[in-house]
């Protein structure tokens, strides 16, 4: 399929999958083991000036669009998707400041997450408040000099390892969500500090950690937007960071799908490959279809994106839903090529299985995704009538 | 200070075909590399350029496909590039090619070190890079597997021999080359390949360079190639029969005939 890339994206791409098969390949089976966060990787990537592509120009960025972070992520999610998430989420979390913050916000941090300097992270999610992200509470008490914050996040990714995190909070209890709004608060702020590093099933490479304020201090130049934005800002920048979702999934998919070929023209049964056998080929086939379709989808919505649309929350969600049931699917089906091979740590298989699951569940399970394309489908019904 | 790497572009693959009329090498539909050691003289100039501050410029000799070498070297950070192209210099051996690298190094003028690969891969001799410093009537140092002091006028390095390293002093400018021990060349950069993608390196011709016609091209050569092939490999085999024991005898026997124990 010829996607129609821009040099910048053909460049982009290209450099992206070199890092993952000469950098990132050959550490992947050790990272998922050690569970050990990819520094060094890290470092490659900011000098390869990757964490330059999601910038802006004018603070040192390459201006890339959705399109281009994705062909990123989909590349380094093709060799491990633990390493790439990493990276994803950095994105992730300078989209609020990108989108919602203030000249000066955007001259403070902007060119050091461009320059691979310091990570960021994105942090709404309480052990209260997942899919209802509603329930947050996790409190911003304004005084004198700035604000309070006061509460525990959960489940955030970069956790520790990131330098700046978008929090969000509850200015206005009574307002309930329209009560909510977003900070930047910095790693070594007075009243910070990580709770425990969590063990997960599958994206072991990324660091994963409670993000704990008791009393944290933060200046009043580090409010994102107004006070009472808070949810805005955090479902604008899941409808722009949900691609990236899709691409790591898409990545994952592909990844399987090519071990999956692979394997089944080397593994000989009843006399020949295992790939003459039509029973497997359709199994191929469908995955390959399957990633395809993904794909397809991704790319257009990153082009709905790209091209300046405003509203694009259920083109990001379909895209997400798709690409992660398909990761799903296709690294199951890939498990079932390789046999009782795939079952074993030494094929990288089960790992792919394990990295895909969550990409069902985070920035937004999949299930809530599905009610916000169906509540735009029923939207556009009521107004034709 | 300001850093010279020399370059050569070769071709990518270790399977090359000769063509026996020309005795040289078929380039057609072989994609052309840097030569894997130019690649560390090229991290070498690069690191040395970050670490003292100034330019590292990367020229090489070549047909004028050879600019895709130059650009690989500018997308990790060589600073400017300049071709080296002209009809007249086609079948130099490395003695005219030292001397045309030579008369180009000495047009750049302001250069405190010249960086080049111990040798290339595909013509292997490693006499191009000495042989330009006694040109130029610089210093030189060869097999450099690390830089340990550098500043205006003076560098310190170590060299690989045989049994170890020696730790050599040099006056600036100098020529040196280098081994793949010295650095871990890296990756591109999205920005070095834009600049790469957009440059228009400085090409000299002869016209330029103005070597005098008698000492470039084959002309200049003090060398021939006669013939270049492939040798021939020859394979004698014979089975050894019999019990277990007689076949060791037989083995130990014919080992000694042949002087390998």
């Amino acid at each position: 399929m010829n996607y129609f890339f821009n040099e910048q994206q053909e460049m982009v791409r290209s450099l992206a999958r070199r890092i993952a098969e000469e950098k990132v390949l050959p550490r992947r089976a050790e990272l998922d083991e050690s569970e050990e966060f990819p520094w060094d990787i890290i470092r490659e990537m900011a000098a390869a000036d990757l964490f330059r592509v999601f910038i802006p120009e004018k603070y040192d960025g390459l201006g890339g669009g959705t399109l281009d972070l994705c062909l990123v992520v989909e590349e380094l999610s093709r060799a491990c998707s633990g390493v790439a998430i990493c990276y994803a989420a950095t994105a992730l979390g300078a989209i609020p400041i990108i989108e919602h913050g203030t000249e000066a916000q955007k001259q403070k941090y902007l060119p050091d997450i461009a320059a691979g300097k310091r990570l960021t992270g994105f942090a709404l999610t309480e052990s209260g408040a997942g899919s209802d992200a509603a329930a947050i509470r996790t409190q911003a008490v304004k005084d004198v000099d700035g604000y309070s914050i006061t509460g525990t996040k959960q489940f955030i990714t970069n956790g520790g390892e990131a330098e700046i995190y978008t929090v969000i909070a509850i200015t206005d209890r009574a307002k309930g969500i329209r009560g909510a709004s977003a900070f930047i608060v910095e790693k070594g702020a007075e009243g910070f500090t990580f709770g425990k590093k969590e063990k997960k099933m599958g994206i072991r490479a990324s660091a994963t950690r409670e993000l704990i304020f008791k009393n944290c201090r933060v200046p009043p130049e580090n409010l994102l937007g107004r006070e009472g934005f808070g949810f805005i800002i955090t479902m604008k920048t899941l409808d722009r960071s949900r691609p990236g979702v899709a691409a790591q999934a898409l990545g994952i998919a592909q990844g399987a799908l090519e071990a999956a070929v692979d394997y089944s023209s080397q593994r000989h049964q009843f006399g020949h490959p295992i790939s003459a056998i039509q029973a497997v080929q359709h199994i191929l086939a469908n995955m390959a279809t399957d990633v395809e379709a993904a794909r397809s989808l991704l790319y257009a919505a990153c082009h709905t994106i790209d091209s300046g649309s405003k509203d694009f929350t259920e083109e990001s969600a379909m895209a997400k839903v798709f690409a992660s049931d398909v990761a799903m699917r296709v690294t199951t089906d890939a498990a079932q090529v390789f046999g009782g091979a795939g079952y074993m740590r030494d094929y990288p298989i089960e790992k792919m299985m394990r990295d895909a699951k969550i990409t069902q569940i985070y920035e937004g399970a999949n299930q809530v995704l599905r009610n916000a394309i169906a509540l735009d489908l029923l939207k556009r019904k009521g107004r034709r009538q | 200070m300001n850093f010279l790497v020399c370059i050569k572009q070769v071709p990518g693959t270790t399977q090359v075909k000769i063509d026996p009329k020309t005795n040289t090498l078929v380039r057609e539909g072989v994609e052309s590399i840097i030569n894997p050691f130019d690649a560390y003289a090229i991290e070498e100039g690069v690191r040395l350029k970050e670490r003292a501050s100034g330019t590292c410029t990367v020229l090489t000799m070549g047909p004028p496909q050879a600019e895709q070498a130059l650009r690989d070297a500018v997308s990790v950070g060589a600073d400017n590039a300049i071709l080296i192209s002209d009809r007249a210099f086609a079948g130099s051996d490395t003695w005219a090619t030292a001397q045309v690298l030579a008369t180009a190094v000495s047009k750049v003028k302001d250069f405190d070190l010249v960086i080049c690969g111990r040798q290339s891969i595909d013509g292997d001799t490693g006499q191009v890079a000495p042989e330009m410093a006694e040109k130029l009537c610089l210093p030189f140092v060869s097999y450099v597997s690390k830089v340990e002091e550098i500043k205006p006028g003076y560098i310190r390095v170590q060299r690989l021999v045989e049994d170890g390293h020696e730790v050599v002093e040099c006056p600036l400018p100098a020529v040196i080359s280098v081994t793949k021990e010295i650095n871990t060349p890296r990756l591109p950069s999205l920005r070095g390949m834009m600049k790469a993608k957009s440059l228009k390196p400085t090409v000299w011709t002869n016209q330029d360079l103005q070597v005098p016609a008698d000492k470039v091209g084959v002309a200049g050569s003090a060398t021939r190639v006669v013939k270049i092939f492939f040798p021939q490999r020859t394979r004698k085999s014979a089975m050894i029969t019999g019990t277990p024991e007689e076949q060791v005898d037989k083995l130990v026997a014919k080992l000694k005939e042949t002087k390998l124990i």
